[in-house]
């Protein structure tokens, strides 16, 4: 499998290239990866430029806020591990995301899933931890994050399956809810006895998942980094994920070719939830050993920037979810220097996003298709029709 | 228990129905008339952040409540603009740029309070309450009802407008084509652009009111992200309604009086914790829409772009 | 030249068929053409749709525009009616040079359009879907509307129900509106776009009714069509595309003064060029196409056997009643209709997209009604669908991942869970090598191929690994001519040489009659009958598709 991966990110990087020479036929092939590279950062660039401009007009100095950024979450020997270690439930959410991207399903719940997940594990963390090997305890803890994240999808899946209901709506609702289960868990139930504010028991620091000898870095980063490139695999080279990519393409032809659509779409939501789950397990157990109320970090919506942004594309997410760790974990340092609120950073995607559809458009007018399926590497050929 | 305490409840879950409802109603009048016309407005809470934020501000330097209302509705419509652009005109993906109006206006409207106001959140006269000769006197929903700030008559004065627009008029029946079948409207001479760009500036209006609302005369301050959910609410009280005014009116102040339900409930004793509260609306959406599943309709044409001669 | 002066044209709802001026001048011999294109051009990426096009259409006669798919006839159309503009050459109307940018400015000035694809919108009722776009206030003026349907209705001849949903109406009622809709602010030339194509002989013939009256009336009619007999019935002009270029174009006196297979020998000389002789046999060309008989000697063993089957009805769906067909070894069965009576539940119900309400489908004896689609396709029943675009293929994976699309996981294409390329190059290669499909490669993303070749895509997946029984639903809508041929072609090869059976639905009855040995007709979700192929059996089954007698 190692081999197959090796060979798919040679051949990813190609079919980028080809893609876009195709995109912009007529354009010498050697400025094709320009081209591309371009289709990727021209909305951040873009949003970082408009977000300077609102800095400027609030009176703060931009090069100060964005020198902060990179300074803290790049150039700093702890800033540049907190944001490796920020990559971790990022990779795993974004993970969960193309899997249901690509399958066309549109899990916005994600942060409901998160938080419900995250709560359960913080409430039975402690006990388990105490009474079982440290191994097993994470095993069942993380088995749990799964089992909860996958089922909090079932709702909108079976309604989305079975009726055809939106599940943008359904999956958003049911954030909610699980938003406000998880506080009620965590006031209730899960709640320490030992502190003011209402939150759970606390995972003792050295009980938390094993470090990355040498530095911080918990070993959650490597299993998100497998769970990356086995949703590439499983995605491009087996008969699940192009039954998967079917579905995403084009929901009659699954029907015609047989595939079972309701299956697919419950099995596909339920994974993607799982991921989430999983995300929120590793986030616990190897940051913060516990989960206040009111806790909700709203990783989720950002990530649907970076998904789109990397095409679908499990391997390319890689370098943008760094990207955006880099400005989360930088942007929080500098937007307490500058007096404002970790929001900015949301605004921030939320315009790379908007850019986002913006040149895409512009790139569409030479070559048709769009983010959701001109990440099929291989399937790029000639632009436009033969007749 | 006493009928005093009955009627104490009563009115507090009406008029609290009313306070947590208006929002709604106004969102969910937006998304109709979006929705009619094929534009899937998924960023109306954005729109509604927008308004909320930009009423606060100016009913706070004014100390015009009215002029507060109006700004609202029209930063909700400059927001719509992008919706414009992006969807009508260029013919975008909807959902995308919807989700992106979302984000950028939650974090937008987040990052200008924080840096106008800091930490404190200044509070709003409450706006004075306008009764209604004789129908204010009826026992027990005569105040609750009848004794309203004057836009809440505005509101429903829009409700009917609405109902008329849609029901009677030229201006009605181009939309509801523009969401059907974009191309007969075009067929039939009248410009598809010009229709769905109406309606989605009607619906960012109508949001951004809603917001302003939930802003000036619901909490008398803002507080980041402070909709919680009332913009998707709107959109499924939307789609349920299928375009009857009416329908969108009576959903509106059920999903309000869950909310207000907590509230009564605490005035006879009953006390129920916070997050009950805040889960209470979104359980009854999913509910509804579990039990209802089969009768939201939704235009055929909602959500897809208009590109003349590509069928 | 005056140039772009827009002439005024007053809406005339209410005297549109008494139109004084214009019979007068129809009658009083020569004045100017009530259109005119000169020189036209329009040009799409990769085809030049309209090359110099130059045609005159004059007040009072039916003007036919001739010509296969492709050959330009709709582009010609949609920019006499604002949907295109053109990229050079003028347009004139009434004489005067005029710019149609949008159809707004189409209808003010006196053309009205009915389409091919139908624009009535199905949740209106006729009454709004006719009010659309005229309105001048505000509020919907519904009692000038009724007046002005009842005035239509009278003149016409017609019986309409102003609140009926549009859904509710037969097609060719539902055409009807359409004419009257494109009247509806007095327009003085009528566009009609292929309007028999979803119709029955017996609604052609009031079509024809109804545009000799308009004729009579004095309005210029433009008839777009790609059947030949159509021409030769109603034109009093005939004029000939091909490729983009009027090939052919003969005026009243010629057309009033030569036979009929005279004018047909021009025609086929003209849209198929020296070589054309060998193309004569084409149902398209071939005036009144009738039936053949039908074969002889074949195996009275059924292969395919639809017990009462019936299929629910989906939302504007008539769905299946009760059909029971009988499909042998070799036979082709046609099954004819008018378009919406069920063709495509029936097609999707022996496929298995549908499940059965009551009945049973046997294959060799065997029931299949609980198989999955899966499994009736490894059992060899196979379905060429009639939505290649939106069904058949997914536009955005590769022509080979889209021709092993009904093999996703099997052997030999994946092996231990894992998809296996050379494998499926392999067989994509040999399938675009035998199925002529053109495209770069079989790498190349579907979606970029033309409509020839998709179908040709579906066919070769359908067709390849061991056929038994195939239900094709409308193979050859919309292809040019040369791909019909072929099609038709490789299912007739298909069922006489290799035995497979084929149940053809299609609308196009001269298809049905060019290949079936015996027809069945499907009207509301029912059979009315089935009949032996013969030389003259199309009257009957145009009555049948009426709902006609229910014998045999």
């Amino acid at each position: 499998m190692v081999a197959t991966v090796v060979t798919d990110v040679v051949s990813t990087s190609r079919a980028v290239v080809r893609g876009a020479s195709a995109a912009k036929a007529g354009t010498s092939a050697r400025w094709a990866w320009l081209w591309s590279l371009g289709q990727a950062i021209g909305p951040i660039l873009l949003a970082l430029l408009v977000s300077a401009a609102l800095l400027l007009v609030l009176g703060k100095n931009p090069l100060t806020f964005y020198r902060d950024i990179v300074s803290q979450g790049l150039f700093n020997k702890g800033g540049i591990q907190d944001t490796a270690i920020r990559m971790a439930p990022l990779l795993l959410m974004a993970s969960g995301l193309i899997v249901a991207f690509r399958a066309n399903i549109w899990n916005i719940g994600g942060d409901g899933q998160f938080l419900l997940a995250a709560a359960l594990v913080a409430g039975a963390g402690p006990p388990l931890i105490g009474a079982l090997p440290n191994a097993l305890a994470f095993v069942i803890l993380c088995v749990t994050a799964v089992v909860v994240g996958g089922g909090w999808t079932v709702v909108p899946a079976y309604l989305k399956a079975r009726y055809g209901l939106n599940e943008i709506i359904t999956s958003l609702m049911m954030t909610f809810v699980g938003v406000n289960f998880a506080n009620l868990l965590i006031k209730g139930p899960f709640r320490s006895t030992t502190t003011q504010v209402p939150q759970t028991d606390v995972i003792p620091f050295k009980e938390l998942l094993p470090r990355i000898p040498g530095t911080r870095i918990h070993v959650g980063l490597v299993l998100a980094l497998i769970a990356v490139f086995a949703v590439h695999y499983v995605m491009t080279r087996t008969a699940f994920g192009l039954k998967l990519r079917v579905l995403g393409a084009n929901p009659r032809a699954a029907a015609h070719a047989g595939l079972s659509i309701p299956r697919l779409t419950i099995v596909g939501f339920m994974l993607s939830g799982a991921f989430m789950g999983l995300a929120a397990a590793v986030e616990v157990l190897g940051v913060w050993g516990y989960v206040r109320a009111d806790w909700n970090p709203n990783f989720g919506l950002p990530l649907f920037a970076l998904v789109f942004l990397a095409r679908l594309n499990a391997l390319a997410v890689i370098p943008l979810v760094g990207f955006y760790a880099v400005i989360s974990m930088g942007g929080h340092f500098a937007a307490r220097q500058a007096a404002l609120p970790d929001d900015f950073m949301l605004m921030i995607v939320g315009l790379i996003l908007l850019f986002m559809t913006l040149t895409e458009y512009l790139a569409g007018r030479s070559e048709r298709g769009g983010y959701l399926s001109a990440g099929l590497k291989k399937a790029l050929g000639k632009g436009g029709g033969d007749e | 228990m006493s009928d005093m305490l009955t009627a104490a409840f009563l009115s507090a879950l009406i008029s609290g129905g009313i306070l947590a409802g208006m929002p709604l109603l106004f969102a969910s009048l937006g998304e109709t008339i979006s929705e009619r016309g094929g534009v899937l407005n998924i960023g109306l809470e954005g729109m509604m952040l927008m308004g909320g934020y930009t009423g606060f501000v100016v009913t706070l330097y004014s100390q015009s409540h009215w002029l507060g209302l109006l700004a609202g509705a029209g930063a909700g419509l400059i927001t719509a603009l992008l919706m414009v652009v992006f969807c009508v005109r260029l013919g975008l993906d909807q959902i995308v740029v919807g989700i992106a109006i979302l984000i950028a206006a939650g974090g937008f409207t987040s990052v200008l309070q924080r840096a106008q106001f800091g930490t404190t959140y200044p509070r709003l006269d409450a706006m004075s309450a306008v009764e209604i000769p004789l129908f204010a006197k009826i026992p027990v929903i005569g105040s609750s009802l009848f004794a309203q700030p004057a836009i809440v008559y505005v509101g429903f004065a829009l409700v009917a407008v609405l109902h008329w627009v849609l029901r009677s008029t030229n201006m009605g029946l181009n939309l509801r084509a523009a969401g059907e079948k974009p191309e007969a409207l075009d067929a039939a001479g009248v410009s598809v652009t010009a229709v769905r760009s109406i309606a989605a500036l009607s619906a960012g209006a109508f949001a951004g009111l809603g917001g302003a609302y939930m802003s000036i005369v619901g909490a008398g301050i803002f507080v980041p992200f402070m909709t919680h959910g009332a913009g998707f609410i709107g959109i499924v009280i939307a789609m349920l309604g299928r375009g009857r005014a009416l329908w969108v009116v009576i959903g509106s102040f059920l999903f309000g009086m869950s909310v207000s339900l907590t509230t009564a409930l605490q005035l006879v004793g009953i006390t129920v914790p916070i997050d009950v509260v805040n889960m209470l609306p979104f359980v009854a959406v999913l509910v509804v829409l579990v039990i209802f599943a089969r009768q939201a309709y939704l235009p055929a044409a909602l959500g897809l772009p208009y590109k003349r001669g590509i069928r | 030249m005056t140039n772009g002066t827009p002439t005024h044209i007053e809406t005339m709802t209410s005297d549109l068929l008494q139109a004084d001026g214009v019979r007068a001048g129809a009658t009083a011999g020569p004045i100017g053409p009530a259109v005119e294109v000169r020189e036209v051009s329009k040009a799409f990426p990769g085809v030049v749709a309209n090359d110099r096009v130059s045609l005159a259409f004059h007040h009072g006669e039916v003007h036919c525009v001739l010509g296969e798919n492709g050959a330009g006839k709709s582009t010609l159309m949609n920019i006499l009616s604002g949907m295109y503009k053109p990229d050079s050459g003028a347009v004139m109307v009434e004489g005067r040079e005029v710019t149609i940018d949008s159809p707004r400015r189409a209808i003010e000035l006196g053309i009205g359009t009915v389409y091919q694809h139908p624009t009535l919108i199905p949740v209106f009722t006729v009454l709004e879907n006719l009010m659309l776009g005229e309105g001048v206030g505000v509020r919907l003026d519904v009692e000038a509307g009724l007046r002005a349907l009842d005035r239509f209705a009278k003149t016409l001849g017609l019986e309409v129900d102003p609140h009926a949903p549009a859904s509710r109406l037969a097609l060719g009622q539902q055409q009807q509106i359409e004419i009257i809709k494109a009247l509806w602010s007095g327009s003085k030339v009528l566009i009609l776009d292929e309007p028999t194509s979803m119709l029955t002989p017996q609604g052609i013939e009031e079509l024809e009714k109804v545009i000799s009256q308009l004729r009579d009336e004095g309005l210029a009619i433009i008839f777009i069509t790609h059947k030949l007999h159509e021409a030769l019935d109603l034109g009093d002009t005939v004029s000939i595309l091909r490729g983009g270029r009027v090939v052919g174009s003969w005026g009243p006196d010629v057309v009033k003064t030569k036979s009929r297979s005279e004018m047909q020998a021009l025609i086929v000389g003209a849209m198929f060029g020296e070589g054309g002789g060998s193309l004569e046999d084409v149902a398209e060309v071939r005036d009144g196409v009738t039936g053949r008989a039908r074969r002889r000697g074949l195996p009275p063993e059924p292969v395919l056997e639809l017990v009462k089957v019936s299929v629910e009805a989906l939302r504007g769906e008539v769905g299946v009643h009760e059909v029971d067909l009988t499909l042998r070894r070799g036979e082709i069965l046609g099954v004819a209709g008018v378009d919406g009576n069920g063709q495509r539940e029936l097609a999707e119900v022996i496929a298995g997209q549908r499940s059965v309400v009551g009945g049973d489908i046997r294959l060799c004896g065997e029931s299949i009604a609980r198989a999955g689609v899966g499994r009736r396709q490894s059992l060899g029943l196979r379905y060429v669908t009639d939505d290649r675009i939106g069904e058949g293929t997914v536009g955005t994976l590769s022509v080979g991942l889209n021709l092993i699309l009904k093999r996703i996981g099997e052997e030999p294409f994946w092996r231990g869970g894992r998809i296996r390329e050379e494998a499926i190059d392999q067989a994509a290669c040999d399938l675009v090598e035998g199925f002529d499909i053109r495209t770069p490669g079989t790498e190349t993303r579907c979606g970029t191929l033309s409509g020839g070749n998709l179908q040709k895509v579906v066919l070769a997946r359908e067709l390849s690994f061991d056929p038994k029984v195939v239900v094709y639903n409308k193979p050859t809508y919309g292809l040019d001519l040369k791909t019909t041929l072929a099609v038709r072609d490789r299912i007739r090869d298909l069922a006489e040489s290799a035995g497979v059976a084929a149940l053809l639905i299609s609308t196009d009855l001269e298809e049905i009659l060019d290949l079936s040995d015996r027809i069945a007709v499907l009207f509301r979700g029912r059979i009315t009958g089935i009949v032996d192929n013969a030389p003259g059996v199309e009257r009957h089954v145009g009555e049948l598709m009426l709902g006609g007698d229910r014998g045999d």
